[in-house]
């Protein structure tokens, strides 16, 4: 598809670094699913739909930057909605497990955690909505440096629960978002949903993985796009071969438990770069 | 129920099948190679690999249109030291391993192949349609084509393919300086330029500002193309451009391709490989054919 023309009609500042762009158009998308967008005459980078017509914009270069000084009435062009997205399970259909989570109140239903570290927040959102309107009960876990930049904290208090996390201490556990895991009993929910920058997921990850809950994660992971449609191989992870943009972005622990999640990326040459 | 052989000898590989990936296609790793392997190709090209890193262009680098694609990756690669490894494990796929090669000059070439040993067959890239210095800016000069075929025979003694563009006044001309060169076999054709603007802010689209098309628009040009090739050479003719079908395939086959790559069909099938290949091998079976009764029948229907 050729580049959707879509107008800014808001803009709102969610932390000093980041904002949230309203556009003027709501793509059909599953949570978790992501767009490329188009800063005409620079670059082409892709973004999670934080809400139907939405991005959430955290500033961190060039394309970002100037995203980030538009205005209500400019342009951009949006190709999507791309990527697989998080699978919502209904309420009722949880799978069968040992323990089956009672003794930790989860009688009501699916039990899902959300934990999002800084602007991972952003595909995480759509899906807590979702998941609320299904009646599934829903704990979000948010991690920031400071308290400043904890994005969504009212939204996703509105779906469920919330226990936050920031690295200087400034509000909720003073520390990474591993350690307000430890307040949880981890094996009374049914599934996990993590986006955040790539060593916190990995960190999640094997905390979960320790609980033999890996099957249960799905995550959404960053890598370096081109095409953004799944032909290129720009993105593609090992030792799978599969492609974050079309495969992914969402996917499950299991598979990222053994994969180069944590260890490296690849920049934009395909040359790997070490975490 | 057994299956028609499909298997081929191509320029003295050993293909499972006729279906090969072409390069820049899910090429950028080893292990996405491998996949592909899984997915049932004969063989795999690699993305073009060069001697220094190079990021490519800005994006967009590619877009889907209605009636094919556009691209403008501007070759981005680690450099061959950084894809020695991905080579090797590429190669743990079991099917031939072909990597493809972009410079300048002859030395270039050279240098590349000697730095990526291990390929099953080099396929040299004298034809991308988008990289200043490189591609169709080499691949337009017959004398050049020539000369960087000769250094690249003179440097392996694995085959040694070469990619055509199809953007020249004559293909015949260039696929016949490849000849001259020594080439094992000739592959027509790489992208056909083309350009995509935003009409609602006048924007060229791709960061380039223009690029390579590739997809079902391009199939009747790269079907002339080896057709014509098939007529004028003594090497085997590679078919690539718009395939996504074995009805594709035995058209391209007919034309005179030994062997189809393909490339823009994956964006809508992965397993493309695996459905070509059942379906020429359901094709050959209800007609009685084996694959040399096809290839190139399209000459004979019409030439004494
Ligand atoms: C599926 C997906 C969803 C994303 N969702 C969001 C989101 O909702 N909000 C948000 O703020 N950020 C999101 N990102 C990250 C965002 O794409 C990068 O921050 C952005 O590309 C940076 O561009 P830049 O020009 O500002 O920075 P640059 O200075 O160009 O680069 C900074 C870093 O950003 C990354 N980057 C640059 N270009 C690309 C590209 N084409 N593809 C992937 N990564 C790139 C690289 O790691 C690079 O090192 C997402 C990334 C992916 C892959
Ligand atoms: C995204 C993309 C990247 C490509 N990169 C290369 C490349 O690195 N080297 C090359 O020789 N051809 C490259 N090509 C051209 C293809 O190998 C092929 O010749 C062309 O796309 C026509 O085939 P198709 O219609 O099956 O895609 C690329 C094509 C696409 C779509
Ligand atoms: S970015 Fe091209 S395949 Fe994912």
């Amino acid at each position: 598809m050729r580049p959707v023309n879509v107008i800014i009609t808001e803009i709102i500042r969610e932390t000093p670094t980041i904002i949230t762009l309203r556009t003027d158009i709501e793509p059909d998308a599953a949570p978790g699913q992501f767009v490329m967008v188009w800063v005409r005459g620079l670059d082409e980078i892709p973004m999670a739909l934080s809400h139907p017509g939405s991005i959430t914009v955290q500033s961190v270069g060039k394309a970002t930057e100037a995203l980030s000084r538009l205005e209500v009435g400019d342009s951009i062009g949006i190709r999507g909605p791309f990527g697989n997205g998080f699978e919502v399970k209904e309420k009722g259909d949880r799978e069968e497990k040992e323990g089956d989570g009672e003794e930790d109140g989860a009688g009501k239903g699916n039990k899902i955690m959300i934990i999002a570290g800084g602007v991972g927040g952003a595909p995480l959102l759509p899906l807590a909505l979702q998941a609320h309107s299904r009646d599934l009960d829903v704990t979000t876990l948010i991690g920031a440096r400071t308290a400043d930049e904890l994005l969504f904290e009212e939204h996703f208090l509105k779906c469920g629960a919330i226990s936050i996390a920031t690295d200087d201490g400034s509000k909720g556990h003073h520390g990474f978002i591993t350690g307000a895991m430890e307040l949880f009993n981890l094996a009374g929910f049914d599934q996990f949903y993590i986006c955040g920058p790539e060593l916190m997921m990995k960190s999640v990850l094997d905390i979960l993985r320790a609980a033999g809950l890996e099957a249960m994660a799905q995550l959404s992971l960053h890598r370096y796009f081109k095409c953004g449609i799944g032909v290129c191989g720009a993105c593609t992870i090992d030792p799978s071969g599969l492609r974050v943009c079309r495969d992914g972005p969402v996917l499950s622990g299991d598979l990222l438990i053994k994969s180069e999640l944590g260890k490296y990326h690849r920049d934009a040459t395909g040359k790997k770069i070490m975490f | 129920m057994s299956s028609t052989d499909l298997s081929i000898q191509l320029t003295g590989l050993e293909l499972e099948t006729p279906t090969i990936l072409a390069a820049g296609v899910l090429g950028t790793t080893g292990a996405s190679l491998k996949r592909m392997t899984g997915e049932g190709a004969g063989a795999v090209v690699t993305k073009s690999i060069g001697s220094e890193p190079k990021e490519g262009h800005p994006n967009p680098t590619m877009l889907k249109l209605d009636c094919g694609f556009l691209n403008a990756m501007g070759l981005p690669n680690p450099s061959y030291r950084d894809f020695r490894k991905e080579l090797s494990i590429a190669s743990e796929g079991g099917v031939p391993v072909i990597a493809s090669v972009f410079g300048a000059h002859p030395d270039e070439f050279v240098e590349i192949i000697i730095g990526l040993k291990g390929a099953s067959a080099y396929e040299l890239n004298v034809s991308c349609p988008h990289a200043s210095g490189y591609g169709t800016v080499v691949g337009t000069d017959p004398v050049l084509v020539e000369e960087i075929t000769r250094a690249a025979k003179r440097t392996t003694d694995v085959p040694v393919w070469v990619k055509l563009t199809p953007n020249v006044t004559d293909i015949v001309e260039i696929g016949e300086a490849a000849s001259r060169g020594g080439a094992d076999a000739v592959v027509a054709i790489n992208t056909v330029r083309g350009m995509a603007i935003d009409i609602h802010s006048g924007y060229p689209i791709l960061g380039n500002l223009y690029g390579g098309l590739s997809g079902p628009a391009v199939r009747p040009v790269a079907v002339k193309c080896v057709y014509d090739l098939y007529k004028a050479l003594d090497i085997p003719v590679i078919g690539v451009g718009g395939i996504g079908s074995w009805q594709d395939a035995v058209e391209m086959m007919m034309a005179g391709a030994s062997a189809v790559q393909v490339g823009s069909a994956v964006h809508d099938n992965v397993n493309i490989f695996s459905e070509i290949t059942s379906g020429l091998s359901a094709y050959l079976k209800a007609n009685d054919h084996c694959l040399d009764d096809i290839i190139g029948l399209a000459h004979r229907k019409v030439e004494p």
